[in-house]
């Protein structure tokens, strides 16, 4: 492909150990553009790792990852990620994402456009100067989304975005979760919520103890489970799910 | 004790020009020294908290056992690099409140750079994930920490104020106590004290520690009402 998309994104015998014990274990897959992908599996299953080798947080101990259209040192981003806990800086809901877009290298006038349209989709609009840390969990997690929007990514990366929310909270991320996918940004998310896998995921990505254990659509998966640990996970999990 | 307190008291109220002279020179010394030493010292520490290069360890061991100088060395290094024969002695400051602006700033600077990179680089932690996945590069996320920090930063200059404001051997030494020149209040306490006035030395030093504990005070309240406005 040679149309300048950052996808596929390739993974080959990607492994990443920390003091010998590997915490992700010679994955290789291959992710295109279209259908969301969910990262599913228990704690410690290494679905954030994984995340953060795919969005270049951290450097592999071995194998490659390659982008179709490799980044350049200092260049826009055409990824972003949101985390479980935002991180937002000491100053105005707005000028948040404004910092976004101004390391983006995206100048005045558009920037402010960029700031006020993203805002407005994640209906935070009026609380654009209120200070973002003084926002409740489930308002940061919504300005780091728009944060995320403002950079029109090809590819977002989500962190159990609503794991540290309550269900109202989570409920409003998702549906800004859903606009992102129906804009046609490519949404990677990871989760062990088996409810929200379901209602946001075309494709699961199935992890055990660092390995890519099953890959299958969202259907398949869930009626029928090829492994033993993704049985296992499903029937444990479904009562809180 | 109270006789001092009285003492106090009446060049208080007295208003005494010469007092106020000397309060004020020994206000802009210490002030100027630390707005050098911050301006140079706050981005030092910030460079160091996001940087990872060969020595850093060794680098802030130095800088942290730097912050305990002590004022008298500080002086004499200052008063040898500004005497005549100095490397600087062609500046002819010697002697003057700049020489004394000077050996602060190099006093406090360490306390200053130390105090913040600790700080930013506790930041950094919190922040590097979300700053490196926006694409910042070191420098740029060092900038964005300095003004993310910029209220526990404050605690860190006020430190460095404490510092400048207190000592007495740097000033003494490249600055000579002279009168109505280079006399600040550390100084004139410790005249007062060798020449036997003691109610006039412990009044300044009750006006000196008022002071400090003023401008403690101010930044204090700044610092509390604009963390509980941005959080």
């Amino acid at each position: 492909m040679s149309n300048g998309s950052i996808l596929p994104l390739r993974l080959a015998d990607v492994s990443f150990a920390v003091g010998g014990r590997p915490l992700i274990d010679r994955v290789s897959l291959e992710i295109g553009a279209g259908p969301s992908t969910i990262i599913l599996g228990a704690n410690g299953a290494g679905k954030s790792v994984l995340m953060r080798l795919m969005h270049g947080l951290l450097s592999p101990t071995s194998g490659r990852i390659d982008w179709n259209a490799p980044e350049r040192q200092g260049a826009p981003r055409k990824q972003a990620m949101v985390f479980q806990r935002p991180v937002m800086l000491r100053r105005s809901a707005y000028a948040n994402v404004a910092y976004a877009l101004k390391l983006a290298g995206i100048r005045e006038p558009q920037r402010g456009v960029l700031v006020h349209e993203s805002l407005e989709s994640v209906g935070l609009l009026h609380l654009a100067r209120r200070p973002a840390r003084v926002l409740s969990g489930g308002e940061q997690q919504r300005l780091a989304l728009a944060r995320a929007w403002a950079l029109h990514p090809e590819v977002l990366f989500l962190d159990e975005p609503t794991a540290s929310l309550d269900p109202g909270a989570a409920r409003e991320i998702e549906s800004v979760i859903k606009a992102f996918d129906a804009a046609g940004t490519k949404v990677v998310m990871a989760t062990h919520n088996l409810g929200q896998a379901r209602r946001l995921g075309d494709e699961i990505l199935f992890l055990d103890q660092g390995r890519l254990v099953e890959r299958a659509s969202v259907g398949e998966f869930f009626s029928k489970p090829q492994s033993v640990q993704a049985a296992a996970f499903i029937k444990g999990e479904l009562p809180w799910a | 004790m109270s006789e001092a307190l009285s003492t106090a008291l009446a060049l208080l109220i007295g208003l005494d020009a010469k007092l106020i002279d000397i309060v004020l020179l020994s206000l802009r010394v210490s002030l100027s020294a630390v707005a050098i030493a911050a301006l140079l010292g706050l981005p030092l520490g910030a460079a160091i908290a996001v940087s990872r290069f060969r020595g850093r360890q060794t680098v802030i061991v130095l800088l942290n056992a730097l912050m305990g100088l002590p004022p008298v060395v500080v002086g004499l290094l200052v008063y040898l690099l500004l005497s005549r024969a100095g490397p600087l002695g062609a500046l002819g400051i010697l002697f003057t409140p700049s020489a004394m602006v000077l050996a602060q700033a190099i006093l406090i600077l360490p306390i200053i750079a130390a105090l913040s990179r600790q700080a930013i680089e506790d930041a950094w932690r919190e922040y590097e994930e979300q700053l490196r996945s926006l694409g910042a590069r070191r420098m740029n996320a060092a900038l964005t920490l300095l003004w993310d920090t910029r209220f526990s930063l404050l605690t860190t200059i006020l430190a460095g104020f404490g510092r400048a404001a207190a000592e007495v051997g740097a000033v003494m030494i490249v600055g000579g106590n002279i009168d109505g020149v280079t006399r600040v209040m550390t100084t004139t306490i410790a005249l007062e004290t060798s020449k036997g006035d003691l109610p006039l030395a412990l009044g300044l030093g009750m006006i000196l520690i008022a002071i400090v504990i003023a401008v403690n005070a101010a930044a204090y309240l700044t610092k509390e009402l604009a963390q509980r406005r941005y959080g």
